[in-house]
């Protein structure tokens, strides 16, 4: 028997189900995103400057004729940045009209991961809160956040 | 067979909104010269095609009330009944009706609503009883029962014979009949009418014979008939003996019997035609005088233009770029073709661009309805002239300049123009006149609001400004008139005296202020006191692509739009003095307080030259100086918004994207201080 629970959005989906997802790093911590939403994985591209922004706004780049804004979350969670900048790259999300890039150290891979290798969180992991996190993912002995970038964008 | 229609929807509601305001505006017209006949025709026209689309679409509350109101223009048509205030401000009020409909149909609902007060008027109205509804229940729409009874006093009977008609009745009269036309009355608040209809048939076809009835017996069944119809019967029974077996019917009435003279008969001219005919040669009058102007048109959703209109953007971003190459490589052959390209180009442009402009007209169409009635309320007398209707503006734009300027009209007819009494005191016409003007000038739209009220009183607005703690009393002392009048457009401020429902809410003119330099414009005003009030906002013509200024900061580079830039002028560190801790420099004899973009925008190092360029922009009335390292050059640049989240960075406009591929801002004059 196939234990049912359900998610976010109502939807009663299978323990057992996989989805996938973009793992990647900030600083020393390995995170990740569903790849639903994830539109583009870009090199640095120039990134131009936007002044009187908020200060974890990076600046905005130009994708396809596309004006995307480019969220730093290093500053935004006071992260240390890591890594070579050869490997730094741009995740660009579209989430219905909002198009938006982050900052990522490095881009691991594209994993599957079941729902009920998911645990639901509610302690504060590092300085990203909990209501930016919907879970941590196991995955052959490492340990994803998977974070809720709707949220965090808010 | 039901069709789905939804598709036809947005079609539907759209149609019905230009002919709503086609028939505002032309009910004004009527209202102001009863004899206009094209207007009348024209309303006509609009009410009927009004009344064909509901219906084809299922709207039928909608259908019935255009129904209804037809009925009494078509009596207007043909001087059955004289247009009277009464009943073009009920006709007005069914205007009103069928907006609240339709908004309820584009919100999602069906279109349901009971009109049956508005029908109960335009009933009384046809029938000619109107001196017994007075103004004030069509206004709050209730429905007086006691008319109901005078309602169909010395109403004739509207039957109408033919050749056959006659003939059966002069048989059924030689043969001992009698010929009896009733007026049934159901009673108004009657649930099920057709039911009630039915049964009085029933009870008449006990003994007697139904020759006609008007409405026709298959619209009685429907339910289509007014509170009461007309019967012709022939029978032998006696009258009261019929008025009583009718009366046991609950709901019912009869009004009054009368016998029938057949001999007295004659054959009518086939009145149905003739009324037919005088539409049609209606509808040929108006037609002729239209046949010049009538173009073939498509409707395309705004969407696509918007993606047309970035193409070509992209294009003229790329010809930017092929630009620079030809301008590095020196090949003839390619700058022949890129010369070439940046006509046809520039001709695309600008053909896309007319195609997204849309006369103002369309907003102006709704203002004369809205001065009537609120001069009406308020109870002032203004003349409402409009000039420039046809002055073209982005479609963009005419969305967004709708509310400001039902902002400003409200205010010159609430606070602006005084009562008539008031006016004839201070020796003006008791009639104030309130103007609303658009004109094109170069790159720019104009549009002004006057009025000839009773101006601005600078020494009020400083002293309102004091009372509600927005400057100190010290401050106030040394304000100008403009800087007063400046004031106006300050958060939390309102001047009226009382506060109505129609202006002077607190929420005000910096509202207006706000929304118009969103669009890139500004509002001036110019008032004198006892003489009028004038508003200028200008507008630039569309917010897609418009000339820009590109200057570099250390390694950053900006664009300001040309329509903000007065000059330029190169200065070096020793022109720079310093007045109350502000840097400023002397320009042909006027100081100008400068402003370093480099520290505005957080630039980081030092300038290393000595020389300077200053850009002098405007803002509103006001010249500043933005110190600048240096003018890259005059370029036409296609408007990119910066999205949700980075909307309200203060000083930025948008972006756009350089021919190198790189992302440039562009500042935003209005908020950079």
């Amino acid at each position: 028997m196939e234990k049912a629970i359900v998610t976010d959005n109502e939807q009663t989906i299978f323990a057992n189900e996989e989805f996938q997802v973009v793992a990647f790093k900030l600083g020393q911590e390995e995170y990740a995103v569903e790849i639903l939403y994830v539109q583009d994985i870009n090199r640095l591209l120039n990134i131009t400057r936007i002044p009187r922004s908020d200060r974890h706004i990076e600046g905005v780049i130009n994708l396809r004729g596309n004006i995307i804004p480019i969220v730093n979350l290093h500053t935004k969670f006071n992260l240390q940045a890591s890594g070579n900048d050869e490997d730094k790259r741009i995740i660009v999300f579209q989430y219905d009209e909002l198009k938006v890039g982050i900052l990522v150290d490095e881009v691991s891979e594209v994993l599957k991961i079941k729902k009920d290798e998911v645990e639901p969180t509610s302690k504060v992991y590092g300085s990203i809160e909990a209501e930016h996190i919907k879970g941590i993912a196991k995955f052959e002995g490492r340990l994803l956040i998977l974070l809720d970038l709707l949220k965090i964008f808010e | 067979m039901k069709m789905d229609m939804s598709q036809y929807l947005d079609i539907f509601l759209e149609e019905s909104k230009e002919h709503l305001g086609n028939l505002n505006q032309k009910l004004l017209d009527l209202e102001k010269n009863s004899g206009d006949m094209s207007a009348l025709n024209e309303i006509f026209r609009a009410a009927h095609t009004l009344k064909g689309m509901s219906s084809t679409m299922g709207f039928e509350d909608l259908a019935d009330l255009t129904h209804h109101m037809e009925d009494v223009l078509v009596d207007f048509k043909e001087g059955v009944l004289q247009v009277d205030p009464i009943s073009t401000d009920a006709i007005f009020k069914c205007f009103d009706r069928i907006q609240t409909i339709i908004e309820q149909i584009e919100t999602g609902g069906n279109g349901e609503i009971d009109n049956s007060d508005l029908i109960y008027i335009l009933q009384s109205i046809k029938s000619g009883t109107t001196n017994s509804l007075n103004t004030e229940m069509i206004n709050c729409e209730v429905v007086d029962d006691s008319v109901s009874d005078v309602l169909t006093e010395n109403a004739e009977p509207t039957f109408q014979f033919s050749d056959y008609d006659l003939t059966v009745l002069r048989e059924a009269n030689t043969r001992g009949f009698k010929v009896l036309n009733l007026r049934i009355e159901v009673a108004p608040d009657s649930l099920m009418k057709s039911v009630r209809a039915f049964m009085v048939f029933k009870a008449i076809e006990e003994d007697s014979e139904i020759i006609k009835s008007n409405p026709s017996a298959q619209e009685l069944e429907e339910g289509k008939f007014d509170n009461y119809f007309d019967i012709l019967i022939i029978s032998k029974t006696d009258s009261q003996s019929i008025i009583k077996r009718l009366e046991s019917i609950s709901e019912i009435k009869v009004q009054s019997l009368t016998e029938i003279q057949v001999e007295s008969l004659t054959v009518a001219r086939e009145p149905v035609k003739t009324e037919a005919a005088s539409i049609s040669e209606a509808d040929n009058l108006v037609g002729n005088k239209k046949v010049g102007k009538i173009k073939q048109t498509v409707r395309v959703d705004i969407d696509r233009l918007d993606s047309l209109m970035n193409l070509v953007g992209e294009l003229v971003m790329h010809k930017g770029r092929l630009e620079q190459i030809g301008a590095t490589e020196k090949i003839t052959e390619l700058n022949e073709t890129i010369e070439q390209i940046d006509r046809i180009s520039g001709d695309l442009q600008s053909v896309v661009m007319k195609v997204r402009m849309v006369p103002i007209e369309q907003v102006f169409n709704r203002f004369p309805r809205m001065v009537r009635d609120l001069s009406k309320d308020l109870n002032k007398e203004i003349d409402f002239l409009m000039e420039g209707k046809e002055t073209e503006l982005d479609r963009t734009v005419i969305d967004e300049i709708g509310d400001p300027l039902i902002h400003l009209l409200r205010n010159a007819i609430d606070h602006g123009i005084e009562l008539p009494s008031e006016r004839v005191k201070s020796g003006k016409p008791a009639k104030g006149t309130l103007m609303l003007r658009a004109r094109h000038e170069g790159n720019n739209v104009y549009i002004e609001v006057e009025d000839d009220g009773a101006g601005i009183n600078p020494e009020r607005i400083i002293q309102k400004a004091v009372d509600k703690g927005l400057i100190g009393e010290r401050e106030a002392e040394g304000f100008s008139r403009e800087e007063a009048i400046e004031l106006l457009f300050a958060p939390g401020f309102s001047t009226a005296d009382q506060v109505t429902d129609v202006s002077g809410r607190g929420v005000g003119l910096d509202v207006v202020k706000n929304k118009i330099e969103a669009l890139n414009g500004e509002i001036n005003v110019d008032s004198k006191l006892g003489t009028g009030t004038k508003f200028k906002i200008k507008l630039p013509l569309t917010l897609a692509i418009i000339q820009a200024l590109m200057i570099s900061v250390r390694n950053e580079i900006y664009a300001i739009p040309l329509s903000s830039v007065d000059e330029t002028t190169i200065i070096t560190e020793a022109d720079i003095k310093m007045v109350q801790n502000q840097e400023v420099i002397m320009l042909r004899g006027n100081v100008l307080p400068l402003y370093r973009l480099g520290k505005l925008l957080e630039v980081p190092d030092e300038a290393a030259n000595d020389d300077m360029y200053v850009v002098v922009v405007r803002r509103a009335d006001k010249q500043i100086g933005l110190v600048v390292d240096s003018l890259i050059g005059q370029q036409e640049i296609v408007i990119k918004s910066l999205g949700k989240l980075l909307a309200g960075v203060p000083g930025i406009a948008g972006a756009i994207v350089a021919g190198d591929g790189n992302v440039r801002l562009i500042l935003d004059i209005a908020t950079l201080f």
